[in-house]
C-alpha cells in the first residue's frame, strides 16, 4: 500500500499556523499519547529552565563569601537557621544554600554537557560523513581509530586528555582553562557512536540516485555531503545527541566527584555530590541527597526523552 | 456444475487510522471454481492484495474485516479463531509472495522447510515427507530434485527458489492457491518459466488460484477469469478474453489502452537513417574487481576474481532520436548507462559526444555535465526528500552557473514545471507531497533544466501503475519533439521499447548480442537470445 488512503479531505481546509502544524505532526500525536514522555519533557523543562534563570531565582548566591555565614553551617532542609535565614534543602558545612548551589551547579553541568556533546557531534559527523562518503582505505582508517577509542571506557579517556592538558597548560590558568578541558575531554571520548551512525547511514544515502543526479551534474562533493547527505541522515544523530547529552552530564559529574573535574568555585552537580558524600555518615543528608536526585531526574528526563525520538523518529515502529 | 472453491462475499477491510477511516477493500464478492486461475489486476492501492490476505486472515493490524464473509468450500473462515485460521493456511490455503528470497528461511534447507510443512499437515513419516518434497520439487519443475533438496535457499537463482515456494504451498494438498505477484520480482524468461508450472499445477490437482497481479500480461496468459479493481472496488469481472478484447467500463477501457504492446507500430517520428550520431559509444567494457581483500589473497592464496560487467559494447545514437536498450537483470544496461553519464569509469573503451571523449577530462567533462542528464528508475529515491521542488529542478542550473540569480532561476522552474505539466505552485512543495509519477516529472524537469541534448533515461516507468507510465511516455515523446532530445532508454519492458525507440540494442550478459532497426528487431529477430525474450514476453495480444 503505497498510495494515499482516499480519506474525507479535511474539513477546515483553511491554512493552519506552522505552529498548529507542527502540534499536529505526527511526532507531536505520538508525543501527546505517551504519558512518560511528558512527564519526562516537564521535568526536563523545568530543571533546564531553572538551570538557565538561576541568578533570579536562586534565593541566595552560594558563591559570594560576603554573604555567607558558618554560621549558617549544617541547617536542616526546611528549617531556619540561628541566625535567621531559611533553607528550602538546607545548608551546607560553609553555610551555603543547598537549593542555590543546586540551581548554579546544574548550570555548569548542563553547560558542559551540551557543549561536550555538540563538540562531540561536531567530530563524529564530520568523520562519518567522510568515512562513509569517500570509503576505502579513509574509512577503514577512521573507523579502526573509532574501534580503539570504543574500547576504552570513556571515563578513561576523559582522564587522560584531562591530564595531558594539566600537563601543557601553565598553572595559573589552569582555573580559567578546567571547564574547557573537561568539554573538549568529554566531547573526544564521546564522537566514536556519532561517527558509526553516520557513517553506516551515509553509504546508505550514497547510493542513492538523487546524490548520483547530482554527481552527473558535477557538483563539488562537500557540497553533496553538506547539503545532500547531511540533513538526510540528521534523525538517528539526534536520538543519539539527547542520550549522549545524558551521558555527558553523567560523565561530567563522575569527572568532578573524583576531583578532575570543575574547579571548586564553579562546583558543579558532580562535585557537590563530591561534598555532600562527606558528610552522608555524620547523618547531614541533605547535602547529598538533594544534588544527587537532580542529577538523576535530569539524566533519566533527557534519556526518556531521547527514547521516545528514537520510536518516534523510527519508521519500522510505527 | 461444481461448488465454489472459495467464496467472498462483501467483503469489507477497513484501516482505523489517526484521520479517519480508510476502507482498503469495499464490498467484494467473487467465486473461485476448482481448477480455476482468477486474475485480480488493479493498480497500486487497489487492495487486491489486501483481498488476499483478508481471505487467509493475515490482515496487519490495525486493519480488520469489518464485514462480509469469506467461505472455504462452503465452511465459513472470516470468523474463525486465530489458532483454526492458522491450521488452515498452508494446509487448505497455501500462499506464494512475490520475494522469493524473503518467503524462505535462510538457516534451513529447502528439503528441512519442506518436510516440516508436509509432516506439520499430513500423517506421514519422515522418509515418506521427504520423498513427496522430492516430488513436488520434480513437479515444481526443479531439475534433479533428489541432490537439490539438502541446498539452502541461497544456492538457487530467483525464479528457483519461487519453484521452491511454489512446492511450499502445494505441500499439503490446499484447495486453494493464493499468489500475490508471484513472478513481479522475475526476469521475463523465468516467468514465463513460473507461469507454465503455476498453470500445469493448477490443472493436475485441480486446485484453485488466486493470481494477485498489476501485469495484465501475466494475466492474459494465464488466468481464465479475472477481476479488475480500482480503490478497493469490483469495477469489471468476466473472462479473460472478453475483459482484454471488450472492456466495459471506462476504468478498465482506460487501464487496457494504456498497456504497451510488443505487437504494437506506433507512430514513432522520422529520424532519416543517415542523421550524425550525436553519441557514439566505441567497445566500451567495464570490468568490477570482486577480489576478495589483499591480506586474504596473500595468506590463503584466495584468487582474484574479476566480472565482466559490460563487454566490448558499440553503438550509435542518431542525434534526435530515441535508443532502447534492453535486456534482463545482470546484463549490464544499467552499468553502460553509468558510463554514458559519467558516473562509473569505464575499464576500457569511449564515449564519445559529437567527438568529445567524455572520459577525457577537461572539456569533455564540462561538455557531458550540460548536454547529458538522467532520469532514474526510483522516484522515491532520485528526489532528496528534504529539499523543496523549486531547489530540486534548480539545481543543475545553480551548479553549472547557468543562471545569473535567483529570479532568473525561479522564472526558469515555473516554466520546466509548466512543460512537465504540473502547476508551478509546486515548486514551494517537497517532494513527498507528490504521487509515484508527479515525481517522476519533477526528475524529468530536473533533467531538462540544465537545456541536455541527451538523456539517458534507465528504467524510467517501471516504478510507475501503467495508466501512469503512459502519461510519462507521452511526456517524453512531446519534449523529444519540442526539443530535438535523444534519449537512451534502458528497460526490461519490450513493450515500451517497442513503442519509444527508433533503434533498439539486446544485452545479455554484458554482451550486446543484437542491435539494429526497431521494427527489424521485433518483427524478426535473429539472435536466439532476442527470439527466447520476445517468445517468453507475456503480452496482452497473446490472449485467447
Amino acid at each position: 500500500m503505497t498510495t494515499q488512503p482516499n480519506l474525507a479531505p479535511p474539513a477546515a481546509a483553511k491554512p493552519r499556523s506552522r505552529l498548529y502544524r507542527m502540534w499536529d505532526s505526527d511526532i507531536f500525536f505520538s508525543f501527546r499519547r505517551s504519558p512518560v514522555t511528558i512527564v519526562a519533557a516537564i521535568v526536563a523543562v523545568l530543571l533546564i529552565g531553572a538551570a538557565l534563570l538561576a541568578p533570579w531565582i536562586a534565593p541566595y548566591n552560594p558563591f559570594d563569601p560576603s554573604s555567607l555565614n558558618l554560621m549558617d553551617g549544617f541547617t536542616p532542609p526546611n528549617s531556619q537557621s540561628m541566625m535567621g535565614n531559611y533553607f528550602l534543602m538546607g545548608s551546607d558545612h560553609q553555610g551555603r544554600d543547598v537549593f542555590s548551589t543546586i540551581l548554579y551547579g546544574s548550570r555548569v553541568s548542563l553547560f558542559v554537557g551540551v557543549l561536550a556533546t555538540a563538540f562531540a557531534m561536531l567530530i563524529g559527523i564530520s568523520l562519518g560523513l567522510t568515512a562513509g562518503y569517500v570509503g576505502g582505505k579513509t574509512d577503514a582508517v577512521i573507523m579502526r581509530v573509532a574501534d580503539i577509542q570504543l574500547s576504552f571506557p570513556a571515563i578513561l579517556i576523559a582522564l587522560l586528555i584531562f591530564g595531558i592538558a594539566r600537563g601543557i597548560i601553565p598553572p595559573s590558568k589552569q582555573e580559567n582553562m578546567a571547564l574547557w578541558v573537561l568539554i573538549i575531554a568529554i566531547g573526544l571520548s564521546n564522537w566514536a557512536q556519532f561517527a558509526r551512525t553516520v557513517r553506516g547511514a551515509t553509504m546508505v544515502e550514497r547510493q542513492k540516485d538523487y546524490v548520483s543526479a547530482a554527481r552527473i551534474m558535477g557538483v563539488h562533493p562537500l557540497f553533496i555531503l553538506v547539503r545532500h547527505v547531511l540533513p538526510n541522515v540528521m534523525a538517528p544523530v539526534l536520538v543519539i545527541a539527547t542520550i549522549g547529552l545524558a551521558l555527558a552530564i553523567i560523565e561530567e559529574a563522575t569527572l568532578s566527584f573524583l576531583g578532575v573535574g570543575v574547579p571548586p568555585t564553579q562546583p558543579s552537580l558532580g562535585t557537590l555530590i563530591r561534598i555532600g558524600q562527606q558528610f552522608l555518615f555524620s547523618g547531614e543528608w541533605w547535602i547529598l541527597f538533594f544534588p544527587a536526585i537532580t542529577l538523576i531526574l535530569l539524566a533519566l528526563a533527557v534519556n526518556l526523552l531521547g527514547d521516545w525520538l528514537r520510536d518516534a523518529l523510527n519508521p519500522r515502529l510505527r | 456444475m461444481s461448488e465454489p472453491i472459495v467464496s467472498v462475499r462483501n467483503l469489507v477491510v477497513e484501516f482505523p487510522l489517526r484521520r479517519g477511516l480508510f476502507t482498503a477493500v469495499n464490498g467484494v464478492s467473487f467465486d473461485i471454481m476448482p481448477g480455476e486461475i482468477l486474475g485480480v489486476v488493479g493498480e497500486s492501492g487497489a487492495g487486491k492484495s489486501m483481498t488476499g490476505s483478508a481471505i487467509i486472515g493475515l490482515i496487519d493490524r490495525p486493519g480488520r474485516i469489518a464485514s462480509g464473509e469469506v467461505y472455504l468450500s462452503g465452511q465459513r473462515i472470516d470468523n474463525l479463531p486465530p489458532d483454526e485460521m492458522a491450521k488452515l493456511r498452508g494446509k487448505r490455503i497455501g500462499m506464494v509472495f512475490q520475494d522469493p528470497l524473503t518467503s524462505l528461511n535462510p538457516l534451513y534447507t529447502i528439503g528441512e522447510q519442506l518436510i516440516e510443512t508436509i509432516r506439520r499437515h499430513l500423517p506421514m513419516n519422515e522418509a515418506q515427507a521427504r520423498q513427496r518434497a522430492i516430488d513436488l520439487l520434480a513437479e515444481a519443475g526443479i531439475p534433479s530434485p533428489e541432490t537439490r533438496i539438502d541446498s539452502y535457499p541461497h544456492q538457487f537463482s530467483g525464479g528457483m527458489r519461487q519453484r521452491v515456494v511454489i512446492a511450499l504451498a502445494l505441500s499439503a494438498e490446499p484447495d486453494l492457491i493464493i499468489a500475490d505477484e508471484p513472478t513481479s520480482a522475475l526476469d521475463v524468461s523465468v516467468q514465463a518459466q513460473i507461469i507454465r508450472v503455476l498453470k500445469q499445477l493448477c490443472e493436475s490437482r485441480g486446485a484453485a488460484v488466486m493470481l494477485v497481479t498489476h501485469d495484465m500480461g501475466v494475466i492474459a496468459e494465464t488466468a481464465t477469469r479475472m477481476i479488475v479493481m480500482n480503490k478497493g472496488k469490483i469495477v469489471e469481472t468476466g473472462s479473460v478474453g472478453d475483459i482484454i478484447k471488450r472492456p466495459q467500463e471506462e476504468y478498465t477501457i482506460n487501464l487496457i489502452n494504456s498497456i504497451p504492446s510488443i505487437k504494437d507500430e506506433t507512430r514513432r517520428h522520422d529520424v532519416p537513417p543517415a542523421a550524425t550520431p550525436l553519441v557514439q559509444v566505441k567497445n566500451l567494457t567495464r570490468d568490477f574487481d570482486l577480489s576478495p581483500g589483499m591480506l586474504d589473497r596473500m595468506l590463503k592464496g584466495s584468487k582474484r576474481t574479476v566480472v565482466k560487467a559490460v563487454q566490448d559494447v558499440s553503438f550509435n545514437i542518431r542525434k534526435g532520436s530515441t535508443y532502447g536498450l534492453v535486456g534482463e537483470s545482470g546484463s549490464g544496461k544499467s552499468t553502460c548507462a553509468r558510463m554514458l553519464v559519467g558516473l562509473i569509469k569505464p575499464t576500457n573503451g569511449q564515449v564519445l559526444l559529437e567527438g568529445d571523449d567524455i572520459w577525457a577530462g577537461g572539456s569533455g567533462t564540462q561538455q557531458r555535465r550540460q548536454r547529458v542528464q538522467m532520469i532514474f528508475q526510483d522516484p522515491y529515491a532520485s528526489l532528496n526528500p528534504r529539499w523543496r521542488v523549486g531547489d530540486i529542478i534548480a539545481e543543475p542550473m545553480r551548479a553549472l552557473k547557468l543562471v545569473a540569480n535567483k529570479r532568473e532561476a525561479e522564472e526558469r522552474v515555473a516554466d520546466l514545471l509548466e512543460k512537465v505539466r504540473l502547476d508551478p505552485i509546486s515548486m514551494r512543495k517537497f517532494p513527498h507531497e507528490f504521487s509515484g509519477g508527479q515525481r517522476q516529472r519533477i526528475a524529468i524537469a530536473r533533467a531538462l533544466s540544465s537545456q541536455p541534448e541527451f538523456i539517458v533515461c534507465d528504467e524510467p516507468t517501471s516504478a510507475l501503475d501503467v495508466s501512469v507510465q503512459a502519461q510519462v511516455l507521452d511526456l517524453m515523446r512531446s519534449l523529444q519533439d519540442e526539443y530535438g532530445l535523444t534519449y537512451l532508454l534502458i528497460s526490461h519492458n519490450l513493450a515500451v521499447v517497442r513503442q519509444m525507440a527508433d533503434d533498439v540494442g539486446v544485452m545479455s550478459k554484458g554482451v550486446l548480442v543484437e542491435q539494429g532497426q526497431v521494427d527489424d528487431i521485433f518483427d524478426n529477430p535473429q539472435a536466439e537470445y532476442t527470439q527466447m525474450l520476445l517468445n517468453a514476453v507475456p503480452d496482452i495480444s497473446k490472449v485467447n
